[in-house]
């Protein structure tokens, strides 16, 4: 009977194991110590692929209708938003957190 | 009582149908629970960014988490295996959304069975944690690696993510009873399942996002 989303399970197989490669490649990034602004871009596409993967295929979102899509991930921008709105303001208040000696 | 049950599944398709996202109330409602739960966790991260970037030190996860191994440290060993676990529990779960679909109940009930005790053994490996970082000292309020907020962020973050994990496998048991019991096949649609799957996936995802910005930076 047909319902809902059909993933071919090869597909489903195939994503496990990019996200175990996925996993292992940002632990490794971690381990090898990668110099300051390159360890972050990596580390975030990293995960950017890995989430884009989830949604995609386990999530079935690339199976769906345009407008579910949308409607999924219109929102999430303001995320991006939120992060760059409130990082670099981050600096402004710089040290103005007490912090007791450990 | 066949008949009203048959026109509860008709009614459903016409909803599908009719919907301008093409897809079952159910559905459309679990994703915008997984919108709005995103966000949560996205101002969760965003206010940790800023504390951190603001404070300018910050512990060194890789030593916090390290693992003492045959008398060696293995940075960020017990992290590596709980993302190794979840990922493997988000790969049982996907098997058991297409098990389902083609009506495969001892299958679903096994895969369901399998994402439960691997979602269990993530929950073991955080106790786990804790119970080490709480015994070295670290409070919300006060930790013994690096600035306090490092202790507040570490029991606000993961313990939010644990708690989802847990509510995750408590739904899946009634899922997988649901599908033992046959209420599923009365009610003649099998997208309970999937959309389960949903929420799992959607906690492997937040999980991708606190490996990467709380253990690993």
């Amino acid at each position: 009977m047909a319902e809902g989303t059909h993933v071919p399970i090869r597909k489903y197989l195939t994503v496990w194991l990019w996200l175990f490669i996925l996993s292992a490649l940002a632990y490794f990034i971690d381990v090898v110590h990668v110099p300051a602004p390159w360890k972050a871009i990596l580390l975030v596409i990293v995960a950017l692929m890995k989430a884009g993967m989830i949604m995609a295929v386990f999530m079935h979102l690339g199976y769906e209708r345009l407008s579910l899509i949308y409607a999924v991930i219109a929102p999430l921008v303001f995320l991006l938003v939120m992060t760059i709105a409130f990082l670099p303001e981050g600096t402004a208040i710089f040290g103005s957190h007490s912090i007791a000696a450990p | 009582m066949a008949t009203a049950e048959l026109s509860l599944q008709q009614e459903f398709q016409e909803y599908t149908l009719r919907s301008p996202f093409k897809a079952s109330w159910q559905k459309v409602m679990m994703w915008v629970f997984i919108v709005v739960d995103a966000l949560t966790f996205g101002s969760l991260l965003v206010s940790y960014g800023f504390t951190r970037v603001s404070i300018g030190t910050w512990a060194n996860p890789a030593e916090v988490f390290a693992l003492h191994i045959g008398g060696k440290e293995i940075p960020l060993l017990l992290i590596a295996i709980m993302t190794f676990i979840l990922v493997s529990s988000s790969g049982t779960m996907a098997l058991a959304v297409a098990n389902a679909y083609e009506r495969k109940k001892k299958q679903t009930i096994l895969f369901l069975t399998l994402t439960m005790l691997l979602g269990l053994s993530f929950v073991g490996c955080q106790v786990y944690e804790w119970t080490h970082l709480i015994e070295q000292g670290t409070r919300p309020w006060w930790n013994p690696y690096g600035p306090p907020q490092f202790g507040a962020y570490f029991f606000t973050l993961t313990g939010f993510h644990g708690m989802h994990v847990l509510s995750g496998v408590i739904y899946l048991a009634i899922v997988a009873r649901m599908v033992a019991n046959g209420t599923l096949d009365r009610r003649g649609s099998y997208q309970l399942v999937e959309i389960a799957g949903l929420y799992w996936h959607f906690v492997d995802l937040i999980w991708v996002f606190i490996f990467t910005m709380f253990y690993l930076f």
